[in-house]
């Protein structure tokens, strides 16, 4: 089962590695990871992508409460969740159609250079998934995902 | 106060009422040790390994339930230490360890005995600290100390870079902690508390499993009260010798791998498991699909995380032990009749008179258990009971009559071969008027055999007893029976001379291999106010029984071993 977690922590040296410490240590997923300190307090909001069985998924909200710093681990309710992607194409493709699938993903083209582009797509986990699938008749040379982030409503 | 860190470390000790450091210098702590000489508000013993460090520290600890306090050097110093913070973290004891580091500027470079402390230490301590500037220090060290003895008890790291050590700045020690994050649940829910008593009374065979949380949480007397006031049966874990007193009706005795058939019958036949702060370690439940599958569940833990990790709980209640059994003890007065589970009480004292815990005494040769009953017998509660890892060590919990709390110090969570003569310094120095007993193999003794300077020098009197067996008879006991007598490198024949070596140390030695014998030297090392060593020379092929194999059921437990 996938699951979202977003982990308020104190925002201190080492929390990161004793997050990932803790789930490298005891065999647990992370499909992904992201991190950035929330503004005008002295705490960092992770949003972790996870997945295992019920229990496996119940210990891991336990373990990260049991860590010092964590201040807060919101694990269930509803999660608006968006995740971006990045990907470089040859300007030597034929970029029929590539327009309309931006528009559909929430996309734009985010650079550009003598011989590629860069688009740049944020929506959900899933259907991040399903551009990746479409792009691919573009040939990209390069993707890159950022990992969830997740706001609970 | 503007004060060096160096200085910083020695008035938050002195503010933690800290009276013993154990510890072993080197160039990134000379700073600390520097002031250590200076002051003389703590004694500070010099081991003669950093590993003893730490389990002596561990020994103090678990022995009064302070925090135990370590100093370490960078590196290798470190290092060594690591077997001491895990073995007291799978066992929750509260430490503080403080090691040296490197210079902040040198911290990256692969310095001169440099290593990531921190990063290491990491899966092996409740938290800790890398401080990177003299300012955070009393803040750092009071937060380590309250982390260590708060909640579910543990080690906890302090790395201090050199230079900070050096670094002056203002000393305010906090009088309160303010920690925005870390806050243990000492309260158990009163309704969850409730619904557990009802449960308690629904039953017909319930029976309390004990586990370290009892000690740790100084819960033995409400534990007795409640198991009196309600007639349950109980039985211990390792970690729990002592809590119910070994005279009480109520116990049935430690149970799991090694434990005695009445208690594992008791768990496989209960419709009602009140698991009072035990974490159903696998060498206590044994295959856990067959692991009490008549009972429902109540566990009380401190620690949130521990509920439910292994078996699913029907009556979880996080809180701090004694304070949920106080909690329980009015409810059970008013609710429960004692009366009814005399049946269940009845039929598990016959599964003891059936199958009570045994041995073949023998006039041949000595008996291990023999020697144990019979420490027990001249020391009882007069003595504290350390040991290292193997057999002696099962065949002391076994057969050793405890009759309090912290009376009995074993590494169980780790296994620390080692552990033993640190572990009991650290007992001694803690309650000299104790004697103060160290069951050890001729494996476990050599882990840590040079310790016995350290004994000598600060006149901490342990007795050692090694049931030599001249095997790593716990290993050779599973040769025995799962390897086809395979006996692969466990063949200790060829060993010291224990009574010399201990002698050379400035001790006293004995061997012995008769009853009268083992008699008059236990009573002459007693005497002798002096480390000794009593080398006993026992049955080489005893056994430690029952045994549930790894992974067994509890209820099919190996009574015997026949040829
Ligand atoms: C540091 C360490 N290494 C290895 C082991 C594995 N081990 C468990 S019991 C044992 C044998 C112990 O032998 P001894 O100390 O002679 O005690 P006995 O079993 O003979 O009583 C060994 C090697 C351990 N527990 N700890």
């Amino acid at each position: 089962m996938r699951r979202v977690l977003s982990v308020i922590v104190l925002n201190e040296d080492g929390v990161l590695s004793r997050i990932s410490g803790l789930f490298a240590g005891r065999g647990y997923n992370i499909d992904s990871l992201t991190v950035a300190p929330i503004p005008k307090t002295n705490l960092s909001r992770l949003t972790i992508v996870t997945s295992g069985s019920t229990p496996v998924l119940e210990q891991i909200v336990k373990q990260l409460h049991k860590l010092i710093p964590t201040y807060k681990v919101i694990e269930s309710g509803q999660f608006v969740e968006k995740e971006m992607a990045l990907v470089k194409i040859p300007l030597s493709e034929d970029f029929n159609g590539l327009d309309a699938m931006l528009k559909a993903y929430n996309g734009t083209i985010a650079s550009s250079g003598e011989d590629f582009i860069v688009v740049m797509v944020a929506d959900d986990y899933d259907r991040i998934d399903n551009f990746l699938k479409a792009v691919k008749k573009y040939n990209p040379t390069d993707i890159v995902r950022s990992g969830s982030v997740a706001m609970d409503i | 106060m503007e004060l060096s860190g160096s200085q910083m470390v020695i008035e938050a000790l002195r503010k933690e009422n800290v009276s013993v450091v154990f510890g072993y210098p080197g160039g990134a702590i000379m700073n600390v040790y520097d002031e250590v000489y200076k002051q003389n508000y703590f004694k500070h013993i010099l081991t003669r390994h950093e590993q003893a460090a730490l389990h002596a520290a561990d020994g103090y600890a678990r022995a009064t339930g302070e925090v135990g306090v370590a100093f370490v050097t960078s590196g290798p110093g470190f290092t060594n230490a690591v077997t001491g913070l895990a073995t007291a973290y799978m066992d929750s004891i509260p430490m503080v360890v403080i090691s040296g580091q490197v210079p902040i500027s040198m911290i990256g470079t692969d310095a001169f005995q440099e290593i990531d402390a921190v990063g290491i230490s990491r899966p092996c301590v409740k938290h800790n600290y890398l401080v990177k500037d003299v300012k955070d220090l009393p803040r750092i060290l009071k937060e380590a100390f309250y982390i260590a003895r708060s909640g579910r008890p543990g080690p906890v790291h302090v790395d201090i870079p050199k230079d900070v050590t050096a670094q002056i700045g203002h000393f305010a020690y906090p009088s309160e902690i303010k920690m925005q994050t870390y806050k243990p649940t000492y309260k158990g829910n009163p309704r969850q508390i409730k619904k557990a008593i009802e449960a308690i009374v629904a039953a017909k065979r319930p029976v309390l499993y004990i586990g370290g949380g009892a000690i740790n949480s100084n819960a033995s007397a409400e534990v007795r009260e409640f198991a009196k006031i309600c007639g349950i049966p109980a039985v211990e874990t390792l970690m729990a010798r002592g809590v119910m007193g070994d005279e009480n009706p109520l116990l049935l005795g430690m149970l799991g791998m090694h434990g005695c058939y009445s208690a594992n019958m008791a768990m496989s036949e209960a419709d009602l498991m009140i698991a009072f702060g035990p974490r159903f370690d696998d060498r206590v439940t044994g295959k856990l699909s067959e692991f009490a599958k008549h009972a429902k569940i109540i566990h009380v833990d401190i620690d949130p995380s521990s509920i439910g990790k292994i078996v699913p709980i029907d009556y979880p209640i996080v809180g701090d032990l004694k304070n949920v059994v106080e909690a329980m003890i009015p409810l059970a007065k008013e609710h429960v009749d004692a009366d009814k589970y005399k049946p269940w009480r009845d039929l598990l004292k016959r599964y003891n008179e059936i199958h009570p815990l045994k041995y073949e005494d023998s006039n041949e040769v000595l008996k291990p258990q023999w020697a144990i009953e019979r420490v027990g017998q001249l020391l009882g509660d007069k003595a504290i009971i350390c040991t290292d890892v193997g057999q002696h060590q099962m065949w002391a919990a076994q057969f050793y009559p405890f009759s309090y709390p912290r009376q009995w110090l074993s590494s169980g969570g780790l296994g620390t071969m080692g552990y033993g003569l640190p572990a009991a310094i650290g007992a001694k120095v803690a309650i000299p008027s104790k004697t103060v007993i160290n069951f050890t193999g001729d494996g476990s003794i050599l882990m840590n055999i040079q310790e016995l300077m350290t004994a000598v020098e600060n006149k901490v009197a342990v007795v050692n007893i090694i049931l030599n067996n001249q095997f790593l008879g716990m290993v050779r006991q599973w040769q025995t029976f799962f390897y086809n007598k395979r006996y692969s490198s466990t063949d200790l024949s060829v060993q010291p001379d224990f009574v010399k070596l201990v002698e050379s140390f400035g001790g006293r030695g004995f061997r012995v291999k008769t009853k009268d014998e083992f008699d008059k030297a236990l009573k002459e090392a007693i005497e002798s106010n002096t480390v000794c060593m009593i080398d006993v020379q026992v049955d080489r092929f005893e056994n430690v029984l029952p045994m549930v194999p790894a992974g067994g059921t509890l209820y099919n437990m190996m009574l015997e071993y026949k040829e």
